[in-house]
């Protein structure tokens, strides 16, 4: 038997018995991360709607000597009038009331002259998100109420109501719905994968080196057989597979989460993997995956040389907080709008596989791109293997305590 | 130079360790012979360059200048080779608290490239020697001290190594944990194994060495059997070393 598949084998069972893994690979992302993302949009999802359904309860300011405006918003089914306070600007930011509306002085009469203009206000608490739909409530009404005060006005100089419309423009979606989707999931899924691989790898590739040294089971390893380049690469593909089965699994469950939460169990149109309203193809997936393993081997190696140079758990601990905002920031900046692929942009590691996952899942295939990727995350793993390798030959940090 | 398996000899040994105001010379100039049967004692105080001797003899530090040769094979250039033919034990090798005594003692005759069958053979003996069975499958962290130093024993031993290296193994032990050591160093020496010893403990160096040598600031300051060393200085061991340490 090798030495690294005797090492890789005693790790894996090592690390498997310790609570702390189970739960960081197994738990938070099949459990824990699930739980609390259905939790968040179940609870979001039911404030907005019941939000909107809510009528929204505003106060009219002025406009005693206007009726039929005052009708108009009366009337309106959106909208549910109470009796005028002063202390109106206090209630919308106590949020005690939604919004006010504020006529001016004979509105009636002013709107029926023929070239008048007429000012109104709208007050509202800008960031709350009910003061904000009643607000747009109020906007919809008074536009009815000005399209049908122009529609008049146009009549009675005997001109067609489309006379002050010289333009009519309407929206036309023609990406298909597999591209809409793609652009969402190929926005949103690499980072989250990304994040998750990163953090797979954490708790082992720390708890296989510092944790070694300070459990004082490295100098027994040491005087083993088993060099040094051995030792670090069974170590690494312990973190590798950690790193692995913590992306899919969270994948997985996340997957079957969404489906469950969208009741579309046995939906799966075939050929294509459904996710919600949205279609996959699996060869987008598989590829993403694919480009997804020689950022894990980076992550993985990385965290490992990051682990033995510390000397303790607790010092590479205060590491993993740079670290997984060196992650983020890469991640998230594909996230931005125009941020595109770019030969430049295609040798920035994290960035290149957000924005080249982006195009993949949308359904193109940019093969020069996605060779650029591969190649360029690849050499950068190889360094970072090379670099933990270096670290584990290094006396000075292997036996710095 | 000779090679000679199953034998234990330090050639010129050196180790300094860089260091940003001055480099530290831990070890300077260490030359020892230690023969099968024989077990050889490193005295020394704390900080005399005794662990580091130890580890350059078990390849986990390179020397920087010197060599030496374990079972045979030189430790600067076939350092996996001299590892296959010796066991380490000091206080600072700790067991995987997560494996079972008999999972710890498996993983390392693995690592020493015997298979499962000799393995199993070789631990059924060892684990009825050491009076083991009894906690064969309990993981490591829930053993007692002395249940510990067994394992760690019984781990060094799979491969039954001609070359047997101690750096300070009874530190922190109960006076029973420490019985167990000692006896096993002699059981290793009755079966013909070079064992070097390494203690600050001036009565354990007596009881045990065959020879001694003494090291204070990385040097060998002088070497013989405790008897000779007594006649040449006066006095008990105590009072030679401390002789030799003052005139160094």
């Amino acid at each position: 038997m090798s030495p690294v598949f005797t090492i890789y084998r005693k790790e894996l069972k090592d690390i498997l018995r310790d609570r702390r893994t189970i739960i960081s690979m197994l738990v938070v992302p099949m459990v824990v991360m699930p739980i609390i993302m259905l939790l968040f949009g179940g609870v979001s999802a039911k404030l907005v709607q019941s939000a909107l359904e809510q009528v929204p309860e505003i106060m009219l300011l002025g406009g005693e000597d206007s009726p039929k405006i005052r009708a108009a918003l009366a009337s309106d089914r959106g909208l549910k009038l109470i009796p005028v306070a002063p202390d109106y600007a206090a209630r919308i930011s106590n949020k005690t009331l939604r919004a006010a509306v504020e006529l001016p002085r004979d509105f009636d009469e002013r709107i029926g002259e023929a070239n008048a203009t007429v000012p109104t206000k709208i007050y509202y608490y800008q960031g709350e998100l009910r003061s904000g739909f009643a607000a747009e409530a109020i906007e919809k009404c008074l536009r009815d109420y000005r399209d049908k005060v122009l529609t008049d006005r146009l009549a009675n100089r005997g001109l067609p109501a489309d006379f002050a419309r010289p333009l009519n423009t309407v929206r036309q979606n023609v990406a298909p719905p597999e591209k809409v989707g793609g652009n969402f999931i190929g926005t949103i899924l690499p980072y989250i994968v990304i994040l998750l691989c990163l953090t797979g790898a954490l708790y082992p590739a720390f708890d296989l080196t510092a944790g070694e040294k300070e459990r004082g089971t490295m100098e027994t390893i040491l005087s083993s057989p088993a060099s040094r380049t051995q030792l670090v690469l069974g170590k690494f593909f312990v973190v590798l597979t950690a790193s692995i089965l913590t992306a899919l699994c969270s994948l997985l469950s996340m997957t079957t989460i969404y489906l469950i939460s969208r009741g579309l169990f046995g939906l799966a149109l075939k050929g294509k993997m459904s996710l919600g309203t949205f279609t996959v193809a699996p060869g987008s997936v598989l590829a993403v995956l694919v480009l997804l393993l020689p950022l894990a081997v980076l992550f993985s190696a990385l965290l490992l040389a990051v682990g033995t140079f510390a000397r303790s758990f607790k010092e590479a601990q205060s590491y993993a907080g740079p670290l997984i905002l060196m992650a983020i920031l890469p991640a998230a900046a594909a996230l931005l709008p125009g941020v595109d692929m770019s030969p430049k942009l295609a040798f920035i590691p994290i960035l290149n596989l957000s924005l080249v996952s982006k195009e993949i899942f949308t359904g193109a295939f940019p093969w020069g791109y996605i060779a650029l990727v591969f190649a360029s995350t690849c050499l950068y793993a190889a360094f970072a293997l090379w670099l933990a390798a270096r670290m584990f030959n290094r006396e000075s940090v292997l036996f710095r305590t | 130079m000779r090679n000679v398996a199953g034998m234990i000899e330090a050639f010129s040994l050196g180790k300094v360790f860089p260091d940003r105001q001055r480099p530290v010379v831990a070890v300077d100039d260490v030359s020892f012979r230690c023969a099968p049967g024989e077990i050889y004692g490193l005295l020394g105080a704390n900080g005399a360059g005794k662990t580091t001797t130890m580890r350059l003899l078990a390849t986990m530090l390179r020397p920087t200048s010197g060599t030496a040769i374990v079972g045979g094979h030189d430790v600067v250039r076939e350092p996996e080779r001299a590892r296959r033919c010796l066991g380490f034990l000091s206080t600072a090798t700790a067991l995987y608290a997560r494996l079972t005594a008999f999972e710890m003692v498996q993983y390392f005759g693995r690592l020493h490239g015997l298979d499962d069958a000799a393995i199993a053979g070789r631990a059924s003996d060892l684990f009825a020697r050491l009076d083991m069975n009894e906690f064969r499958d309990r993981r490591c962290e829930k053993l007692s001290t002395g249940q510990k130093q067994k394992v760690s024993i019984a781990r060094t031993l799979i491969h039954d190594p001609p070359v047997m290296i101690f750096d300070e193994p009874t530190n922190g032990l109960d006076v029973m944990s420490a019985r167990t050591i000692v006896a096993f160093v002699r059981e290793c020496r009755a079966a013909g194994k070079a064992v070097i010893y390494s203690t600050h403990i001036m009565s354990e160096a007596d009881k045990l060495c065959d020879r001694i040598g003494i090291i204070h600031g990385g040097r060998l300051l002088a070497e013989g059997t405790a008897a000779s060393l007594k006649s040449a200085h006066g006095g008990d061991l105590e009072d030679a070393f401390v002789a030799l340490v003052d005139a160094a």
